[in-house]
């Protein structure tokens, strides 16, 4: 549960930076405001994608399903603790 | 922007225009539309400057001709002074006449060398011809030698010593491959009664008529009589055969052949010195030919557009009508000061005047390299009204975005990456290169935004978990397999456990699932899934329909904007209030249920979960079974609730519907009462002065009241002409069935197209599934084959297979699916998007200016 809200929390400073902070940072001239939208949408398109993949998968209601042979490679490769 | 008027001294015009032209900022308006264009008043200049060109590209073919390189002007020369045309003028006509003539007697040196040549191989021949025939009387002793041409010879000879008669010859060049009909013509035609020797030409000789190189053979006919020679000689005109006297006397031929060496070498020399003369005059032309062609472009311009201006005559000077951004006025007086004085210095200087009007302005977007693209790409669909706002920023952002989450794979994002970059970093070079193929100046033209979508489409693709249609595993899978292997050697598939905690009452329980997602984006277990596909088309479903729904929230919020700035104080009420309140109650409230279900429902009550469309629909039927239990109710109050927002949803429906035609005939009302109380009030004065009155009182609302797509920047306070408040009279009146019906359409279309629109950008979820599925059948039917196979052999069908393998994936999913999610993007943007708030129903400002013109005419490479 920690990690989860740890992870949540990183992605939206690193966007919210981005997309908040940053536009105050960028210096007057001709495409000031340009940069400004720019950054702005960037970070909440790229910020909302993100969320929605990472929300999805926090409460899965089913799990893969795998072929025999697949599931014994992963037990051995990945192991059986996580 | 506004409507200036230009009063211009006609000396100066011509460099005000040119200072215009450079400066590039100002739109002329034409003012004799009615006028032909041969009836013009400068018309005769134009004439000229054609003349010029049409001389300028007859110099260009020449030096084409001759293959000699042209050299660009590196700076931007000026449209030259009108004494200088005629300099210009000169100069090019001397340069045409000369290399005309340069032309005319290269040819006919050609025509004369050519000639001698055949003449030359025509004496060497016939003196072998008439050397065989002595030689055959010679003294007896060799007479053993002879062979049958030989005795045809002798017979000849011994025929003419005996009968007499001068046997007649004509000696002659024909090409080769006519050689055996010429041969038959004449047989049949003097029936055998001439005899014909010929010899072939080694050399590629080149035809003094047609210039172009044969193989030919010279050929003697012998004959009696003038019937004979009439005959012969009209054969040979018939088969273009060249004739040549040939003297008979042996002395005088050779005589004639040293004659024709002599003149040939002469020839010779004087041709080399021609060519050497064009190519001179030739080099010297290139080097200022670009000069001249730019120079005689911004001559006709500036003459075509002063061909658009009043000549009033009264006032001895030039009017002229043209829209200007009303940032850049001080920069026009300024360049139409340097002209007046550049022109001579004259006493007044020309005049600019502000000028009111109702009518639409052009509109202008400040844009540079970049952002040009983009706003090809909205006004496609419709340039903007004037003053409304530009959706170009916010479409630079979310086209690319939403192209990349239909295009959504990181190795393929990659490529387009690279190949924007490349375009991008080698512009300068790369800009007049191929300007011929439209391909890729389309493509060029984009390079900005591919770059973009490759950008985006890196990063989706990371988020997709899919690079080439494999999985990255850079964080660690949240999934671990826990089963046994007798679980394993009972079923040929397995599903692994979602939930993370033991929610079973049995010992059976095994955790496979961490609790805690994969960082950034899908876990690398799903590639190896039977049914990430039933998993996944959940997710982007839900993510389609979220971006979808904020996207065009987006545009409403933009309506919003445009109301403000045009103060129509009623729309904000009467249109974006029940446009919104309808979005929020059925569609934001489906995205907060949307991530309801994401954080509340787990593995252990997957059986319980709602099923989101189902409740969609049964709120909108307002029917609440407990049947399926994806179907029950999930939340206290929901029926309540859901009740409560469908009907505030309908509400609006007449509320936008009745809404504005209400407001239109209340403000028609008031409209009519107060004129007739001023009208009573001031008794005889004229329309115009009552509309001033009525403007004064209630500016606030007049601009309210107009119709909206009139309602501009001009500076209408101020002043207003007669005939333009004239206008403003008559447009208070219109027609409330318009109205009415406008009003039907635009809420039909907003309603209906809430529904529509957010079903459309389901799209966003299946291209990226196709997508996704066709990298994936790439691999397991191409690449897999030749990496699968062991040892050297599959090393040699790797290599094989990589060729289909790459090709396919450029082909077909790069740029198949890539034109295809473009397409589908772009239309996301322009129905679904701008339909919420985007008129584009202005023109475009194309000002006068040369560096637009000369950067359109494609240099011919």
């Amino acid at each position: 549960m920690e990690k989860f809200a740890i992870t949540l929390i990183i992605f939206t400073v690193f966007w919210g930076l981005i997309g908040i902070v940053l536009p105050f940072l960028i210096p007057k001239g001709q495409n000031k405001r340009l940069i400004q939208v720019m950054l702005t949408l960037t970070s909440a398109c790229c910020w909302l994608f993100w969320l929605c993949f990472y929300l999805h998968q926090w409460k899965p209601l089913f799990g893969p399903q795998l072929k025999r042979d697949n599931a014994r490679i992963i037990r051995s490769l990945w192991g059986s603790e996580f | 922007m506004t409507l200036c008027q230009l009063f211009l001294q006609p000396d100066a015009a011509y460099s005000c225009i040119s200072e215009l032209g450079e400066l590039g900022i100002v739109q002329f308006r034409d003012l004799n539309p009615n006028v032909n264009s041969f009836q013009r008043k400068y018309v005769n200049e134009v004439r000229r400057c054609e003349e010029m060109e049409r001389k300028l590209r007859f110099l260009e073919t020449e030096i084409k001709k001759d293959e000699l390189p042209i050299y660009d002007p590196e700076d931007n020369p000026d449209a030259p002074k009108p004494r200088e045309m005629i300099d210009l003028e000169a100069t090019f006509e001397k340069l045409d006449h000369e290399l005309k003539e340069i032309n005319t007697n290269a040819d006919a040196l050609l025509r004369n060398f050519n000639e001698l040549t055949e003449l030359k191989h025509n004496l060497t021949m016939t003196q072998g011809f008439f050397d065989d025939a002595e030689m055959a009387f010679t003294p007896a002793h060799n007479r053993n030698q002879r062979d049958s041409d030989d005795d045809q010879v002798q017979l000849l000879y011994e025929y003419s010593m005996i009968s007499h008669n001068k046997l007649g010859f004509i000696t002659g060049v024909v090409p080769r491959e006519r050689m055996v009909a010429f041969e038959r013509m004449l047989w049949r035609v003097c029936r055998g009664n001439v005899f014909l020797r010929q010899a072939e030409i080694p050399e590629l000789i080149e035809d003094p008529v047609s210039g172009e190189k044969l193989h030919k053979t010279v050929f003697v006919v012998f004959f009696q009589g003038e019937q004979l020679k009439n005959r012969v000689q009209k054969i040979c005109e018939g088969f273009r055969a060249n004739i040549y006297p040939c003297p008979e006397n042996p002395h005088e031929r050779r005589e004639l052949a040293m004659g024709v060496m002599t003149r040939l070498e002469d020839l010779t020399v004087v041709l080399s010195q021609t060519q050497d003369h064009r190519q001179r005059v030739l080099a010297a032309t290139s080097r200022n030919l670009r000069t001249w062609q730019i120079k005689v472009k911004k001559i006709k311009a500036i003459y075509h557009t002063m061909n658009m201006f009043n000549n009033d005559v009264a006032r001895k000077c030039l009017i002229a009508e043209c829209w200007a951004p009303v940032s850049e006025l001080d920069r026009i007086q300024l360049a139409l000061r340097k002209g007046s004085e550049a022109s001579g210095g004259g006493t007044v200087s020309s005049v600019l005047n502000r000028m009111v009007t109702r009518e639409q302005p052009p509109t202008h977007h400040k844009l540079n390299k970049f952002t040009q693209g983009f706003q090809n790409l909205v006004d496609a669909y419709g340039v903007a009204t004037y003053r409304e706002i530009n959706p170009m920023p916010f479409v630079l952002i979310t086209f690319p975005f939403l192209f990349a989450v239909m295009f959504g794979d990181a190795g393929h994002g990659i490529l387009v990456t690279i190949f924007a970059l490349w375009m991008v970093l080698k512009e300068r070079s790369l800009k007049d290169k191929w300007r011929n193929q439209e391909v890729w100046t389309i493509f060029f033209g984009g390079r900005y935004i591919i770059l973009l979508m490759g950008i985006f489409s890196i990063y989706t693709g990371i988020i997709y978990n899919d690079v080439f249609s494999k999985s990255l595993n850079i964080f660690g899978s949240s999934w671990r397999v826990r089963f046994g292997d007798d679980t394993l050697a009972k079923h040929d598939s397995v599903m692994l456990e979602p939930t993370p905690y033991n929610y079973t009452r049995s010992g059976d329980y095994r955790q496979m699932f961490s609790g805690t997602p994969y960082p950034i984006g899908l876990d690398p277990v799903w590639q190896l899934a039977d049914n990430k596909i039933t998993y996944t088309n959940s997710v982007k479903m839900k993510f389609a329909i979220i971006i979808g729904i904020t996207q065009m929230g987006f545009g409403l919020f933009l309506s919003l904007w445009n109301h403000l700035h045009f103060n129509h104080r009623h729309a904000i009420y009467l249109e974006f209030l029940p446009q919104i309140i309808f979005l929020a109650c059925i569609f934001f409230y489906l995205i907060i249920l949307i991530f309801y279900k994401w954080t509340s429902f787990d593995g252990s009550k997957a059986t319980d979960a709602p099923s989101l469309l189902i409740h969609l629909i049964n709120m909108i039927l307002f029917s609440y079974k407990t049947d399926p239990p994806s179907a029950a109710v999930f939340y206290t109050g929901q029926k309540q609730f859901q009740t409560f927002l469908i009907l505030l949803a309908v509400l609006c429906v007449p509320w936008m519907l009745l809404g504005k035609p209400i407001y239109r005939i209340v403000m028609n009302k008031r409209r009519a009462n107060y004129s007739t109380v001023t009208n009573h009030a001031a008794g005889n004065d004229s329309d115009v002065e009552e509309q001033h009155q009525d403007e004064f009182h209630d500016p606030a609302e007049k601009r309210g009241v107009v119709l909206d797509a009139d309602v501009r920047d001009t500076d209408t306070e101020d002043m207003l002409d007669d005939e333009h408040s004239h206008q403003q009279h008559h447009q208070h009146e219109v027609e409330m069935s318009e109205v009415w019906v406008e009003q039907g359409i635009h809420t039909i279309e907003y309603f209906l197209g809430c529904i529509s629109h957010t079903a459309s950008y389901l799209r966003l979820w299946a291209l990226s599934l196709a997508h996704a599925q066709l990298s994936e059948v790439l691999w397991h039917m191409i690449l897999h084959l030749g990496l699968s196979m062991n040892g050297y052999g599959g090393a040699i069908a790797s290599f094989f297979v990589f060729m289909p393998w790459s090709s396919l994936t450029v082909f077909i999913l790069l740029l198949m699916e890539g034109l295809s999610a473009f397409l589908h993007a772009l239309r996301l943007h322009w129905v679904e998007f701008q339909s919420k708030f985007y008129k584009g129903e202005g023109y475009p400002f194309v000002p006068f200016s040369f560096r637009l013109l000369l950067d359109e005419a494609p240099v011919e490479a």
